[in-house]
């Protein structure tokens, strides 16, 4: 409980300050803000009210781009990762193009993709799978990298074969680290989400953010960022209790 | 021997789904190992009789653990004979020989009975059976009631007696110790060691226990070998007094066990310049 009452109490701070800046209308003023461009949160909490069908339908499109394409990267990921760990020769020859890869920005890629895939929710996933292919991919090969060289040999020496060493010892030490970047790689799918609804306005939470823009519905674009927070912090938190489901030693 | 502790050594030296492994010893002859360009292993003769329990001691990082590994089928030589029960391979050595490293390292995400059956289920037994066979031994080790504790939740002696059990029920006829108490506070290694040399007075094995305390090597060894500095080689045998007073601290002060110590030490000393 305490952990959360800090932070709590500084974000309502910050919003009643803003709430309070924005409303005055001398203090806005004085400090140059234009109230149609900066909504105060009780307009932003309006909105989020009365914009909610159009909200729910749009977040449900960008939901769904992120829950596919970030299993899509979890199953990929996992399995690379594996595959890397086993065969010495392959990872010596693929890591370092992993990394590089990731010198590539996404904002690059992604126009490419859409003239690749063309228009539909094919390249929003390809997306959102890249940018969380990497932080999942690493992570667990670096988790089972971490495997104490003396518990393997200990495993040798109780009659272990290769693949009861990797399952009763490598793979539950990388759980935790998959875990890690699982979670890094959900936080940056809602991001990779938007940037490919952006680049590609069809739908989404993206999409709205980018038409709202357009029509000077401020208040509505901060609503859909609150959605989009929202369902950032929801599935980091149902990656986080899986964990805690999952690795239960720690 | 109290009925209680046949019944132990009966029931360890013959765990079923075990290929039954006859005791086997342990032979050394001109053996040499070198991590390329750096000479760790040179010209080192060890014997250990099957049931016998060899002490190594030396100074840090002189090799000893290298040998054990050597022993275990975990490394090959660069030269020399060893073979354990016969074996010169490491398969055939691998096959014999059980490795106890330094830390428990106890898996956290296995309850104490799973890590302690966890050779057992590597060779296929199946779950309830596995630790049928480990429980079996839990009273004896004074486990009773934390078959099912994770590891985070026992204290450092209980670890390392897991630890020592999972070693035991892999059912090898030799054991290779590395350190075994090395991580424990002065009191519980002293318990520590009290403990093992009852256990192995029960079930015998041959055991090659590497250790930097030289009380401890004699006190649970019947033969001490003292190595000297890297290059590792044997500088002195010496022969554990025998027999010795049942309770450690008794064992320990007897004089003859001091000046075998002190013979130990100054060979030590010798063969660490």
């Amino acid at each position: 409980m305490k952990r959360w009452l800090l932070p709590a109490v500084v974000l309502a701070a910050l919003i009643g300050a803003w709430q309070v800046v924005a409303s005055n209308g001398a203090l806005a003023g004085a400090l140059h803000i234009e109230s149609f461009l900066v909504p105060s949160p009780a307009e932003i909490a309006t909105s989020l009210w009365d914009g909610r069908a159009l909200l729910a339908e749009n977040a449900w499109v960008t939901l769904r781009e992120v829950v596919v394409g970030f299993g899509c990267a979890l199953a990929a990921g996992l399995a690379f990762a594996v595959v890397l760990h086993l065969f010495e020769t392959m990872r010596r020859a693929l890591y370092p193009l992993i990394v590089a890869s990731q010198t590539i920005p996404i904002v690059v890629i992604a126009p490419i993709l859409i003239v690749w895939f063309g228009y539909g929710i094919g390249p929003k996933l390809a997306i959102v799978a890249l940018i969380c292919f990497f932080p999942i991919t690493v992570n667990t090969l670096d988790g089972l990298r971490a495997v104490d060289p003396d518990a393997i040999k200990m495993m040798r020496t109780l009659d272990a074969s290769r693949w009861q060493t990797f399952r009763r010892l490598e793979a539950p030490t990388a759980l935790p680290y998959a875990f890690s970047g699982a979670k890094i790689a959900v936080a940056v799918a809602v991001i990779g989400a938007v940037f490919a609804e952006l680049a590609n306005p069809e739908s989404g939470l993206g999409y709205l953010i980018n038409q709202d823009g357009y029509q000077f519905e401020v208040a509505r674009q901060f609503a859909a960022v609150v959605v989009l927070s929202a369902m950032a912090i929801g599935l980091f938190g149902l990656c986080a209790l899986a964990e805690r489901r999952v690795v239960t030693w720690r | 021997m109290p009925a209680e502790v046949t019944d132990f050594a009966q029931r360890s030296g013959t765990p079923a789904a075990t290929a039954a492994l006859a005791p086997a010893g342990v032979s050394i002859r001109g053996l040499r190992h070198s991590y390329g360009e750096l000479l760790t292993i040179e010209r080192l003769d060890l014997e250990a009789a099957p049931h016998e329990v060899i002490g190594l001691v030396g100074p840090s990082g002189c090799g000893k653990s290298t040998l054990l590994e050597l022993i275990c089928g975990l490394r090959e030589p660069s030269a020399g004979e060893l073979a354990v029960g016969g074996a010169p391979d490491a398969e055939g050595r691998l096959e014999r020989c059980a490795y106890m490293p330094q830390r428990d390292l106890l898996m956290p995400w296995f309850s104490a009975i799973d890590n302690a059956a966890l050779a057992l289920r590597n060779r296929g037994v199946g779950k309830a059976r596995a630790r049928r066979e480990a429980g079996a031994l839990f009273g004896r080790f004074g486990l009773a009631g934390f078959e099912h504790s994770r590891p985070a939740e026992l204290s450092g002696g209980m670890r390392q007696r897991v630890a020592f059990l999972r070693t035991l029920v892999a059912g090898k006829p030799v054991l290779a110790l590395d350190e075994p108490f090395a991580s424990l506070d002065a009191i519980t290694r002293a318990e520590m060691q009290g403990w093992l040399a009852g256990a192995l007075g029960a079930a015998p094995r041959t055991v090659v226990l590497v250790t930097h305390d030289v009380e401890e090597a004699l006190y649970l060894s019947d033969r001490v070998a003292v190595l000297s500095a890297r290059p590792a080689r044997v500088v002195a045998e010496l022969r554990a007094p025998a027999p010795r007073a049942a309770e450690r601290d008794e064992a320990v002060t007897e004089p003859g066990f001091v000046a075998v110590r002190e013979e130990a030490m100054r060979a030590l000393r010798q063969g660490s310049r």
